[in-house]
């Protein structure tokens, strides 16, 4: 079968499994500083789903991320684990996009990458978790999607056979290429990194783009394409009583009361 | 995107999706703010139903006070399908003379596919996983989701695009008590005429047999996280949860481990309870856990670590080894039972 060609869409978060979150009173908003920034945990099983293809059928990864340019750092993460080429979006113009303005400009970044197969995101982002870049790439593309995929088989030389999650199960599905998909985490178990892959990276191509390199309309892009607005942000406070007992079977027979009285026994 | 003209109509519009004909749960959720809002605005609330041989859901769905239905009934709507469904919908709103003011989504699996596709379809606003519906004075929809794995809140509105789409997490809205409408509405049926072969094809369908007690209805959720530590261990909680006639939860360590199943997984990306009592076991209490519990009437906690941050989001705290407060809870149920049926 053919060589195949695939994008992996590339998400830069903050590593908000290793610090808390911090709401600033004051500003209204995260703190991020000091939070280091990460490759988004799920688009790392659509960057090894692509690498295993590529290791099937041959062909090459593009890693694509719309960022910031610090992203360049994370880029270099993604060459080192196996990907051939890294394509960064970034100009002021970006700034502040809603998801419909996000997957406009990597729809106009895979655009100028030119021609593939398959495109893989991450079924969702872990800081703004709308699972909807995805979906609106493709609808941007004029492509087929499929999302929440949990395996992945080449049946034909251009059609994909998919299991993809439903609240009671699975379903199966067939895909035809040139399509795109997005990945739960059952997908695959991703690689760690390996230190030739790391000196590997170094001598890859990373290219960066911005808005006049990629026919993008600024009417459609940042704050100005996005449909949707930030009213207002707030801290959630989930605080409760919090008494706490010890460990006797006093405690085991007041909390059976309780729950005599919470109506639930 | 100040320059677009704002026209639409003060309708709302439920994505009514089905299986085999039968009603998602989340449907039913979708109805309270549907009517609520549409009240509001002094428009109607429709359903949008697409499936195949669905003429009884549609009934169903008048049933339960809707005003319109639209409805596509063809065998490749049987299922959902990602190129057909968004399409489809797209279709009906531009056909409409103006758009709804607001289109509703069960952020199940399928709406939470149709929802962003649909939006970049018509170049519409799309917000993710409300927990809260709401208007502004201007007639914009308030729409609260959860950011950073819910320890923050937003409220997006949509001010200058529509419809606003918005999806709307399962669990978070109680179903409204079935009333007979005094009025009926109307079915109207749609006829589908598809170019060409879809390049999205559902092949099979393939359910997951889980016969415990379903998370979303328990009345109570006895909960298991890594700190269970092992398959024998989990059986204690299994053994706490069918005394107290509860559902298992898990948190995501749990069912990476393999313990509990993918569906019974709380929080961000599993399943949002709202038990009268919920009993965390063997669990930090980390964000992306909580925010699926948060609307339980009463929580109990028990973990090894006193300094857990699950202690300060429970309404009581154990600080013990579960093995050994397990069963002491257990006795302790078994033994008020008892008593219970003595009386
Ligand atoms: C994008 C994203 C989405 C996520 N979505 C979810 C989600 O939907 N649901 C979810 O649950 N997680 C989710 N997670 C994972 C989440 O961040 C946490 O890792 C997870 O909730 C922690 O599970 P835990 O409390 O079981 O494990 P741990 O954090 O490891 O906690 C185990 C606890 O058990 C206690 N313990 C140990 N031994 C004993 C004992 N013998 N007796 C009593 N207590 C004991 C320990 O003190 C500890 O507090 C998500 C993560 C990300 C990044
Ligand atoms: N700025 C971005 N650059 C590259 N990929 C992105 C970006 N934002 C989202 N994605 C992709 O879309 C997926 C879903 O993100 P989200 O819609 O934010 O939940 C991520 O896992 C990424 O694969």
């Amino acid at each position: 079968m053919k060589p195949l060609h695939c994008i992996v869409c590339v998400k830069p978060v903050p590593d908000f499994s290793a610090h808390a979150v911090e709401f600033d009173r004051q500003t209204k908003t995260v703190r991020r500083e000091n939070v280091p920034t990460i490759i988004n945990p799920l688009d790392k099983n659509a960057l090894e789903a692509a690498l295993r293809l590529k290791e099937s059928y041959g062909g090459k990864v593009t890693a694509l991320a719309m960022a910031p340019p610090f992203a360049e750092d994370i880029l270099r993460e993604v060459l080192a684990y196996g990907a051939d080429e890294a394509v960064l979006l970034s100009d002021r113009v970006f700034a502040g996009s809603d998801t419909l303005a996000t997957s406009y400009v990597l729809a106009q970044g895979v655009k100028k990458i030119g021609a593939f197969d398959l495109i893989l995101a991450g079924a969702a982002s872990a800081d703004g978790g709308t699972a909807q870049v995805g979906p609106q790439l493709a609808e941007h593309l004029g492509i087929p999607h499929v999302s929440f995929v949990t395996s992945l088989t080449r049946a034909t030389e251009d059609t994909l056979e998919l299991t993809a999650k439903t609240e009671e199960g699975t379903v199966l599905l067939e895909l035809s290429l040139p399509a795109l998909i997005t990945v739960s985490r059952e997908i695959n178990e991703p690689r760690t990194l390996a230190l030739f892959g790391i000196v590997a990276a170094a001598a890859k191509p990373l290219r960066i783009f911005g808005a006049a390199d990629l026919e993008v309309d600024p009417a459609r892009a940042g704050e100005r394409g996005s449909p949707t607005r930030i009213a207002g942000v707030f801290e959630v406070s989930l605080a409760r009583k919090g008494e706490i007992l010890p460990a006797a079977p006093e405690t085991a027979a007041f909390l059976a009361q309780k729950f005599k009285e919470w109506g639930v026994l | 995107m100040a320059e677009q003209e704002l026209k639409a109509s003060k309708d709302i519009w439920v994505f009514a999706e089905q299986k085999n004909g039968r009603l998602a749960g989340v449907v039913y959720e979708l109805l309270e703010p549907g009517r609520r809002l549409a009240a509001r605005l002094g428009g109607k609330l429709a359903a949008v139903l697409f499936g195949c041989g669905v003429a009884r859901t549609a009934e169903e769905l008048l049933s339960r006070g809707v005003d319109v239905v639209y409805k596509v009934d063809a065998p490749p709507l049987a299922h959902y399908n990602s190129w057909l469904y968004p399409r489809l919908l797209e279709k009906l709103v531009r056909e409409e003379a103006v758009p709804p003011h607001s289109i509703l989504i069960g952020a199940t699996y399928a709406g939470m596919d149709l929802a962003p596709a649909v939006a970049a379809r018509l170049g519409a606003g799309c917000s993710a996983h409300c927990v809260r519906l709401d208007l502004d004075e201007q007639g914009n929809l308030l729409q609260n989701v959860p950011g950073f794995g819910g320890a923050v809140m937003a409220t997006i509105v949509t001010p200058y695009v529509r419809p606003q789409i918005a999806t709307v997490r399962p669990g978070v809205f109680p179903a409204p008590d079935f009333a007979p409408a005094d009025k009926r509405g109307e079915v109207k049926e749609f006829a589908f005429t598809f170019p060409g072969a879809a390049p999205v094809r559902v092949l099979s369908v393939k359910q997951e047999e889980y016969t415990g007690v379903p998370l979303e209805k328990a009345e109570v959720v006895v909960a298991g996280g890594a700190g269970v530590g092992s398959r024998e261990g989990w059986a204690k909680i299994e053994e706490l949860a069918s005394l107290l006639g509860a559902a298992v939860g898990a948190t995501r360590p749990a069912v990476d481990a393999g313990w509990a199943k993918e569906a019974q997984m709380i929080g961000q990306s599993g399943k949002t309870v709202r038990p009268r009592l919920y009993i965390g076991i063997g669990i930090s209490g980390d964000i992306q856990h909580i925010v699926g519990i948060q609307d339980a009437q009463k929580i109990v906690a028990i973990n090894a670590n006193p300094r857990a941050p699950i202690f300060k989001m429970a309404d009581y705290g154990i600080v013990a080894d579960y093995q050994e407060m397990a069963p002491l809870l257990c006795a302790a149920v078994a033994q008020a039972k008892n008593t219970q049926t003595n009386k």
